[in-house]
């Protein structure tokens, strides 16, 4: 069972307009694997979940999920598929209570007519409970989702990603512009939510990607340069070289 | 104290309820017959408002284009009553289908012989014609300014098919309501004219409650993220197309309600009604009154076009300069519209700024909670 494979991306490349985001790229995700995706500046880190989320058609290469293609689904279709996205800056509903923002993320079915019809199941609810006490934010239940600060606001768009129970989680740089001790329990929450869900995470803080102790793929120019733990590739000449800098920095 | 404040709430709420059926009952005593006819008028277009709000106030959908549902429920309700008056005109059709040398009834015309069919004709009808438009703009993924040009095209399409179909629906001339019978009795007369203002009066609280209905609780939330940030909505699993022509649909649907009711009480339906200026006229109601606060849409609707005709009669010529001015005003000093000015800081910010209020030192909730804290 552990050693399923949930997703698996062959030869993807995408080309804008000559311009190739991602090269021949391939990747395999086991079920329940954390996985850290770390790579300099353009090195395709957002094109990569942007092909697995739908949001680009890959030029070549096909994406395997579950066994089955996602390639040329819709962005929502696969959602409901089971893969959820959280994005770089934090992106909530402003305008709307932190509750109403979770009540958005674990509404199923996501019909029309569900939501105007019927209210909301008491299972949710405390769903929403639940999910409010793992990032503290019970006290700020009706609060407007954008008068939290920035790192609630990261909180929340990660309890939003976990109340659509996903079986792939993608979360880009979690950590942006967060304390230390924000940092610290960000890492330990990703961590406590791998093994029941997979998890990919992408970051520059190299801090942070020590702390979550996983398997690293290194990205460079749209391709994987160095797979392995962290050890592995601090080690590795071609990731000291394009990356890292040298171990004393 | 939260408890008082909840039975003070309720009090405004039930005396500003009294005072409007109040006010409904007995406003064809109060005012002049023309006057009553011009409130009962724009009584109807807070209705076309309403459906404005929904779309642009609460989805993000600005259309310049209502004026096309607008003008299909109004020519829903002219085609019923033209043809249910035939019966003294050359071959039992309607009186202008002899100027053309039309001898036969057009065969759309057919079904509008039923009152039944009539009556959902006009918001149906509508609301299937913008359900259509929507979903194919709104599958593509057209949105922004892309979505307001094509809404503006598309209302200029109609108006252009419309004009020049003489020999279907009378062309540029329109159809004549106020002359022609309903219940044996002419809809023109005073009479008339007061049953259609009480049905206007209950349609427009009807459609208001509708609304709330509608952006009440996740369904209207939906509508706000897609508002806010409609990729967000789509990785979270939900499709946006089918809530976009849902609620585009729901907004034409209001649009010809509001259409018919006014062509009952302005006397014709006329392609005037798809005019360019006429449909943009309907988002500044909206924008003036509150985006996304619904009583805002019909108080805008009905104050604006209320001074419209008070200003018209005193100085002609300058209204086109005070509603332009409005709009300017709105859009630089109050982008929340005049009720959401209200309802959000406005007043406060105003109060301290001529020194009538203490300045607030911390968050607002905090200092609100301290003082009343103080006071027990």
């Amino acid at each position: 069972m552990n050693n399923k494979v949930l997703l698996n991306l062959i030869d993807i490349t995408v080309s804008f307009e000559g311009f190739l985001a991602l090269n021949k790229l391939n990747l395999n995700l086991k079920k329940g694997e954390l996985r850290a995706v770390i790579g300099p500046n353009g090195a395709g880190k957002t094109t990569f979940l942007d092909v697995i989320t739908g949001k680009v058609k890959p030029t070549k290469g096909e994406v395997i999920f579950k066994g089955k293609s996602l390639v040329g689904r819709k962005e929502h279709k696969i959602a409901r598929l089971g893969v959820g996205r959280k994005f770089q800056s934090p992106r909530i509903f402003e305008n709307l209570t932190v509750k109403e923002n979770l009540e958005i993320s674990v509404t199923t079915p996501k019909s029309p007519l569900n939501l105007i019809n019927k209210s909301i199941k008491d299972e949710q609810l405390n769903e929403i409970d639940r999910l409010m006490k793992i990032v503290n934010l019970s006290q700020k239940v009706d609060s407007k989702a954008g008068s939290l600060s920035h790192g609630q606001k990261q909180w929340l768009e990660i309890a939003m990603l976990v109340g659509q129970k996903p079986d792939l989680m993608l979360v880009d740089e979690p950590v942006a512009g967060l304390t230390d001790e924000e940092t610290d329990l960000t890492a330990d929450l990703l961590k406590s939510l791998s093994g029941e869900n997979t998890v990919v995470v992408i970051d520059h803080d190299m801090e942070f990607i020590r702390r979550l102790d996983s398997n690293v793929s290194v990205l460079n120019q749209g391709t994987v340069l160095c797979e392995g733990t962290m050890e592995t590739i601090q080690k590795d000449k071609k990731v000291i070289d394009v990356y890292l800098g040298r171990p004393e920095d | 104290m939260s408890l008082s404040k909840i039975k003070f709430d309720k009090k405004i709420v039930l005396s500003f309820w009294i005072i409007l059926i109040a006010l409904i009952i007995a406003a064809p005593t109060l005012l002049p017959v023309f006057r009553l006819n011009l409130l009962g008028r724009y009584l109807s277009l807070s209705i076309v408002a309403l459906g404005v709000d929904l779309i642009w106030g609460y989805t993000g959908l600005l259309s310049l284009g209502q004026g096309i549902f607008f003008a299909l429920g109004g020519y829903c309700a002219a085609m019923y009553l033209q043809i249910t008056s035939a019966s003294e005109f050359p071959n039992n059709i309607p009186e202008f289908f002899a100027l053309y040398g039309v001898e036969k009834l057009p065969f759309f015309w057919e079904p509008f012989r039923s009152p039944v069919f009539t009556f959902l004709a006009i918001w149906i009808i509508p609301a299937l014609v913008a359900g259509l438009i929507g979903f194919l703009v709104f599958r593509n993924r057209i949105k922004g300014v892309y979505f307001s040009i094509l809404t503006q095209a598309s209302l200029l399409v109609f108006f252009n098919f419309f004009n020049g179909q003489q020999k279907l629906i009378n062309g540029t001339n329109g159809l004549k309501t106020d002359v022609t019978q309903l219940f044996g009795q002419m809809v023109g007369s005073e009479s008339m004219q007061r049953i259609f203002f009480w049905i206007t009066a209950i349609l427009v609280i009807a459609a208001w409650f509708f609304a709330k209905w509608v952006v009440k609780g996740r369904f209207g939330n939906i509508l706000i993220g897609i508002r806010d940030d409609e990729p967000r909505v789509r990785f979270t699993g939900y499709n946006p197309v089918i809530f976009k022509t849902i609620i585009f649909s729901i907004a034409g649907g209001l649009a010809g309600i509001s259409g018919a009711l006014y062509t009952v009480q302005s006397g014709i339906v006329s392609p005037q009604f798809m005019t360019v200026p006429f449909s943009i006229e309907m988002v500044i109601w909206v924008a003036v009154g509150g985006r996304g606060t619904l009583l805002g849409a019909i108080l805008g609707a009905v104050f604006i076009n209320y001074a419209k005709s008070l200003v018209s009669e005193a100085l002609p010529a300058s209204w086109m300069f005070i509603q332009g001015g409005l709009f300017i005003l709105v859009v630089t000093a109050l982008p929340e519209g005049v009720l959401g000015w209200i309802q959000g800081d406005g007043p406060r910010n105003l109060l301290q700024r001529f020194g009538l209020k203490r300045k607030i030192e911390t968050y607002p909730s905090l200092e609100v909670n301290n003082k009343e804290g103080n006071n027990e």
